[in-house]
């Protein structure tokens, strides 16, 4: 126990902030990369990858945390979820390879060729790491059919089902959203003009998507909004994100663009909150039979591993984010291409 | 094939070439600190060539190694769920040290190592050099105390039982130093050096032989061969100290090694050799006696074998573990006698002239790639049938929610994407040392040492 709350709730926020600092940080990687076509000219697209250049990498490393808290604070689950979600986990992480590899190796040819189809694998590589990363998150929030064993009874199949694949279309307009602001605070003249432009589009995408995974919840998937309704004052999650999101065209308007890039990553961490509020206490979900269902408690690590993992999060965030603030300062400002860049 | 044979057949092709790459890493970021180090004490300008231009291989090499490493960390859950339940506990705190000390360092300052040359000081880009190579050696770290644990589980007891037991910690610093981590870890950082450095002379034996870059080419292949030298030498001892390890803790690998099937025989040790299973019999070339030597300091005394083992605790692939294990060793020695040529030449001051050395070298940078796969092999050949040693048999430890069909599929994807990887690396890889490093145009900036447009520098 510490302030209150056990060791295991804490390691669930910790495992959350986590989550949501890779949502973030890669979000806007991912969302830069599902744009990256709309970009047509060989310099805008040279300027947009050295936008993420320095940075990807290091953003990317929050999911080997996320996935190694996950591992080691509630081990019942890192195994319930992976092998359940064995397909569509294979289909993101070779989108990851894709990804590191296309930024890697478009630049190192001129060929027209080459950076075409570069060009068009990182795109794909993106949108499809983004696509099924909202569909597993739909169907976390959804549950998961789990048996005794706390393994999966289920079809793989059945998780592209209707409400995750909203989610994941909301996800994807969502990255591209906070992928086309983050370039905003990167670029310069026409380039940023057409960022701007785009954000806002991706803005009303999102705000559309949204709003239609909204509605099918409330209509068909009561349970997550329980929470949510049983507790009124929770009502300011969604208050925020509502302004959040209607905060980002003010301020692009105004050309605050690190205003509206807090707000989307406002957006980002208020929605993976909202869900998160409505899962716990719950990490896997078993609709079929809520008995086999994965909690904090029943899937956790052992007190002593906890007490550990926390001591060793308490040595080590104020480390990453450290040198996280360093080499985003030290690459701060508009891109400019000399002879190391992509 | 069943689920279970499917995944470690996947499990090991994800590894091995994910481990192309990490040793490269490891090697030739301590070569680019040296390097590095060098140009800020003396300001030489072929000091920064070669370290940008090293830079540039090491990008690459990183880049591939992250990218496949991702792979490794989810095929525990994704493959091996009950495995992932089992040792969750203490692998996964492990894992979790792994990512937040050692990835988030290396990844963090690998920007400013790639970009950052113009944007900070030397000091501070060369304080990031440095920064990245102690994550990559940071990350060996975790990587190879969780895989000791697998072999010498230590600091631990099981809860629960059947299907859900679960090893859970009781003594943290006992997991971590379990008997052996050490010579494990020392045995595979040394590796890593000899792969760096072979790799970088074999790149500067082939621009010497080519007579490119012969002011940069030169100088690169003796800071290498340095490292080679000490590095192939120490590696005989952390192997050694490995070796008795194995002796100690698990009896029944050691016997797998060297082929030895009756516990009342005196234990050889073989150079190279064949074993016949059927015939519990090793044909080959060896010292009679060695292996009883090597554990009890003398020719006479008998070593257990594995037919004291009942035959579901032994390694079934015994000739398997042998020749990885024989390769490696028998490369480990020619690494020695490579470098020690190699100096001798360099004090007789002949080396650069010596045309079928330097051809050699060239060849020599997949020596080392071999050896540490076949280590590995041997290593993980000989642990069988047990995913933890003595604990959980690898039979128990995969995901028996995920069909055959489904890890087929995967294995298919990553075969197919893996392969593409490889061949754009070595395309790449060949590209980048055609072009050699670049001797920068500025042309007004001629002199010896090197200015760089610097903000930070030019504030004073």
């Amino acid at each position: 126990m510490f302030l209150g709350i056990d060791y295991t709730t804490w390691w669930f926020l910790v495992f959350g902030a986590v989550i949501t600092g890779y949502a973030i940080l890669d979000g806007f990687d991912l969302g830069a990369g599902a744009l990256h076509l709309f970009l047509k000219k060989e310099e805008s697209r040279r300027i947009a990858l050295n936008a993420i250049g320095p940075v990807w990498d290091g953003n990317e490393v929050w999911l080997v945390i996320g996935g190694g808290a996950l591992f080691a604070g509630f081990p019942i689950a890192y195994a319930a979820i992976f092998s359940a979600f064995y397909v569509p986990f294979m289909i993101f992480i070779v989108g990851l390879i894709y990804r590191a590899v296309a930024i890697e190796f478009r630049s190192k040819e001129t060929g027209k060729w080459w950076r075409a189809s570069w060009d068009f694998i990182y795109f794909f590589a993106c949108t499809t790491v983004t696509l099924s990363l909202g569909l597993m998150l739909g169907n976390i929030a959804l549950g998961i059919p789990l048996d005794v064993n706390r393994e999966f009874a289920g079809n793989w199949l059945d998780f592209f089902n209707p409400f995750s694949l909203l989610v994941a279309v909301t996800t994807l307009a969502l990255f591209m959203m906070h992928g086309a602001i983050f370039l905003t605070m990167k670029t310069e003249n026409r380039l940023f003009a057409k960022l701007t432009l785009l954000a806002k589009n991706f803005t009303i995408f999102f705000v559309i998507s949204f709003t239609l995974t909204t509605l099918y919840t409330l209509l068909y998937v009561p349970h997550l909004s329980d929470q949510i309704r049983s507790k009124p004052v929770l009502f300011f999650l969604p208050m925020i994100m509502v302004l959040a999101v209607a905060n980002i065209p003010r301020q692009l308007t105004k050309g605050h663009y690190r205003a509206a890039f807090i707000s989307s990553a406002v957006t980002i961490a208020t929605l993976l909150l909202t869900v998160a509020i409505e899962v716990f206490p719950y990490l896997v979900y078993s609709p079929n039979n809520p008995a086999n269902s994965v909690t904090i408690t029943n899937g956790a690590a052992s007190s002593k591993t906890m007490e550990l993992l926390l001591l060793i999060a308490l040595i080590g965030t104020p480390l990453v984010g450290l040198y996280t603030a360093f080499v985003f300062w030290t690459f701060k400002g508009k891109v400019k291409l000399d002879d190391m860049s992509y | 094939m069943d689920t279970e044979i499917l995944a470690r057949i996947q499990f090991a092709f994800t590894v091995s070439f994910h481990y192309i790459y990490p040793p490269m890493s490891i090697g030739l970021g301590l070569i680019i600190v040296i390097m590095e180090g060098l140009y800020l004490r003396s300001g030489n300008k072929i000091y920064e060539q070669m370290t940008r231009f090293w830079i540039r291989i090491f990008a690459l090499i990183f880049g591939i190694g992250v990218a496949t490493g991702i792979v490794m960390e989810f095929e525990f859950g994704t493959n091996w769920a009950t495995y992932s339940k089992y040792v969750g506990d203490i692998f996964g705190s492990a894992l979790a040290a792994e990512g937040i000390f050692a990835f988030a360092l290396e990844s963090g300052f690998l920007g400013i190592l790639l970009f950052g040359w113009n944007r900070v000081s030397p000091k501070v880009h060369f304080f990031s050099t440095l920064m990245v190579w102690l994550g990559s050696m940071f990350s060996a770290v975790w990587i190879v105390v969780a895989n000791s644990w697998q072999q010498t589980p230590a600091g631990y007891h099981i809860v629960g039982e059947g299907m859900n037991a679960r090893a859970e910690i009781t003594d943290f610093w006992a997991m971590v130093f379990n008997p052996s981590s050490i010579d494990r870890l020392s045995h595979v950082w040394i590796g890593s050096f000899l792969a760096g450095a072979f790799l970088v002379m074999s790149v500067n034996a082939w621009y010497i032989l080519k007579k490119r870059h012969l002011e940069i080419a030169k100088p690169s292949f003796k800071i290498a061969l340095v490292i080679a030298i000490a590095a192939s030498l120490a590696q005989l001892f952390t192997g050694h100290q490995s070796a008795e390890g194995v002796a100690n803790n698990q009896p029944a690998k050691l016997a797998a090694l060297e082929g030895h099937f009756d516990s009342l025989a005196v234990a050889d040790m073989y150079l190279l050799g064949w074993v016949d299973k059927e015939q519990q019999k090793v044909s080959g070339l060896g010292i009679p006696g060695g292996l009883s030597f090597l554990i009890h300091q003398d020719f006479v005394t008998p070593v257990r074998g594995l037919n004291s083992f009942p035959v579901n605790e032994r390694p079934s692939q015994v000739n398997a573990v042998f020749q990885f294990y024989h390769l490696m060793v028998a490369i480990g020695m020619l690494l020695i006698l490579l470098s020690i040529i190699a100096a001798w030449m360099w004090r007789k001051g002949r080396l650069f002239e010596t045309q079928w050395l330097m051809k050699a070298f060239v060849w020599a940078v997949i020596l080392p790639q071999i050896a540490n796969q076949a280590g590995w092999f041997a290593a993980e050949m000989g642990r069988q049938p047990w995913v933890v040693y003595g604990l959980l048999r690898t039979s128990d430890a995969f995901s028996r929610t995920v069909t055959a069909n489904q890890v087929l599929f995967s294995l298919i994807l990553f075969t197919l994407v893996y392969l593409v990887l490889l061949v754009l690396f070595l395309y790449l890889l060949t590209q980048k040392i055609q072009h050699g490093p670049d001797v920068h145009g500025h042309s007004e900036d001629s002199s010896v040492h090197s200015r760089r447009e610097n903000p930070l520098m030019s504030k004073k």
